[in-house]
């Protein structure tokens, strides 16, 4: 059955390069995705832990397409659990954020303390010698679904496995690295802005994984003539599985200036074409050890770790069906942000989200991909760019990450079937 | 926000119907104008505002930032080309000073090529206006938008 749902040899080569456009359409291995992938061996994020900093603190999300609820606990720990009540299905939390200690269904009341246990059930010795449950119910075996939970430098994740390997581990060394340079001290939690796509969730991570695209899609420094001078490149996937990668532009030369002088040093106008009246947009302030622009960091598979000039990150990626996706830009800042730093970081949304100068092309990208390949199930992608030099980290023109992804996805998602000899 | 000053209300309509009649017809080159120099302009969520988060979708501080977008829209940003016509109601003011403070609902139907017609924004005007050489422009203008799910993207103003 599984098997004949995902056939890794037709819909994925071994090395990544070819992907049949059905896994951007098909239902059944949608179904499979929420099962094997975000059910199955993998560390989903759901948030920061600087959205829920009180006792009581709650927040409605997702793992894949279903609705959890992450909690801060009294004892100070966080918890998540499937937002389903234990007595007849009804979702238990109708809010998107708050604060409660206990969590009561608006169906038949039964409720449940911030770690999902069932606390109560109305009329549980019936009402005025009438019966009530029956006498071998117990409490303790009607609680909400709870998940692992751990967190790692303030990013929460779930996950349903009892397989999955500890966070730390499953994020591996190098890219736990790359996290610890953004959250390296404590954030604080500025709001999020949403983006619904309808295209498949796996386009998005193609998108953060492709550095080829970057200045082709988004025309924005190239149409106002600004040349990023003295930048490096560095793509790089992690030491395990391959699923999380990193893209960033490091600025090379980083001793000479402060952030005052980036305009002189590192952006150039030509006098025609266009220019940006107020280029504070593209300013930065060294805040980081190493000096980048761009640190775009996918953690498989509902996180991408985003350091764009000064505003920083967390995207939250949902998939919604099997051609729907909703991303989620969880917008931080440093508790000791001077109120210039943060006013630029504020500033600086203006580049990313929805409206991003510099990235609302990547979605118009991603659903004109859907609707290219709607039909075309059997056809396959080319994901050859720099194949042969794969091991090169210093280039902004190579698919390396994508494939790499495509041969991670390939192992989760044909685990099954390859043991049972597809 | 109850005035009653029926002149200036028939002004503060007068000033919405050119701002939206500028956008839905295209002539965004003259919309910068429609703000004061050093105004505040500022597209956010409903829920950030509620919870007084500050991240917007689009902040621009002065009227510099305005054209930059129009500019940025109109060359380097690549977006399906898409008809957008505003709707208002339930418009409230009060002076407050020099300047007046203006609220109301606002409406956006968005048309795709294709022809298909959708709710593509319902927010509130939370606006900030003042006269100057007997004109009245934006001091302010937040647009807080309940439809906190932005299909595909954002490219045009509200
Ligand atoms: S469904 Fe929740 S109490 Fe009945
Ligand atoms: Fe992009």
């Amino acid at each position: 059955m599984i098997d004949e749902v995902f056939n890794p040899q037709e819909l994925v080569s071994t090395d990544g390069s070819q992907v049949a456009y059905e896994v951007f359409s098909s239902q059944e291995i949608y179904d499979l995705e929420q099962e094997r992938i975000f059910r199955g061996p993998v560390w989903n994020f759901l948030g920061l832990e600087a959205e829920i900093p009180n006792i009581g603190d709650f927040k409605s999300t997702f793992v894949g397409d279903t609705p959890v609820v992450m909690t801060r606990t009294e004892d100070g720990g966080l918890a998540a659990w499937v937002n389903r009540c234990a007595h007849r299905g009804a979702m238990v939390c109708r809010e998107l954020r708050g604060n409660a200690t206990s969590h009561n269904c608006v169906y038949h009341q039964w409720s449940f303390d911030t770690k999902g246990n069932l606390l109560g059930v109305p009329f549980r010795r019936g009402q005025k010698g009438q019966a009530g449950m029956p006498p071998e119910f117990k409490p303790s075996e009607h609680n909400l679904h709870q998940l692992r939970v751990e967190s790692f430098r303030g990013l929460v994740f779930a996950t349903f496995s009892a397989e999955t390997v500890p966070l730390e581990e499953y994020i591996g060394t190098t890219m736990g690295g790359y996290i610890k340079r953004v959250f390296h001290k404590p954030v604080e939690y500025l709001g999020c802005t949403r983006q619904f796509a309808n295209s498949n969730w796996k386009l998005y991570m193609e998108n953060v994984k492709d550095p080829y695209h970057a200045s082709l899609l988004h025309l924005f420094h190239t149409t106002f003539n600004i040349f990023r001078v003295g930048m490096k490149a560095h793509c790089e996937t992690d030491e395990n599985h391959g699923l999380h990668s990193i893209i960033m532009a490091i600025k090379e030369n980083q001793d000479a200036e402060a952030g005052a002088d980036y305009k002189e040093q590192k952006i150039r106008s030509y006098q025609e074409g266009f220019e940006l009246e107020d280029d504070s947009i593209l300013a930065l302030i060294e805040e980081f050890e190493v000096v980048a622009t761009n640190h775009i960091q996918p953690i498989f598979p509902q996180l991408v770790v985003q350091q764009i000039h000064n505003t920083l990150v967390a995207r939250q990626l949902l998939p919604k069906g099997p051609d729907k996706f909703e991303l989620v830009f969880h917008f931080f800042g440093y508790a000791d942000d001077t109120p210039e730093l943060r006013k630029l970081r504020i500033k600086q949304a203006n580049l990313v989200g929805a409206a991003g100068y510099i990235s609302m092309e990547d979605t118009e990208a991603t659903e004109l991909v859907q609707r290219g390949t709607v039909r075309d199930g059997a056809a396959r992608s080319y994901i050859n760019m720099a194949k042969h030099q794969d091991g090169q980290t210093d280039t902004l023109i190579t698919e390396k990450l994508i494939r790499s992804f495509w041969t991670g996805y390939r192992n989760l998602m044909g685990e099954v079937a390859t043991g049972a000899g597809a | 926000m109850t005035n009653q000053n029926l002149a200036l209300r028939a002004e503060l309509i007068a000033l919405q119907d050119l701002y939206i009649s500028t956008l839905d017809s295209d002539r965004l080159e003259a919309w910068p104008d429609l703000f004061v120099d050093d105004c505040l302009y500022q597209i956010i969520p409903k829920e950030n505002v509620d919870h007084g988060f500050p991240a917007p979708l689009i902040l621009c501080d002065n009227k510099r930032m305005l054209r930059d977008r129009v500019i940025s829209l109109r060359h380097a940003n690549i977006f399906a080309p898409v008809v957008y016509r505003h709707f208002f109601s339930g418009l409230v003011f009060e002076q407050d000073g020099e300047a007046i403070r203006m609220e109301c609902n606002y409406l956006v139907i968005s048309t795709s090529l294709e022809g298909v017609s959708t709710v593509y924004q319902a927010g509130t005007y939370r606006d900030i206006v003042v006269r100057i050489d007997g004109e009245l422009r934006f001091k302010e203008k937040h647009c807080v938008f309940d439809t906190s799910r932005v299909q595909t993207l954002l490219a045009l103003p509200i």
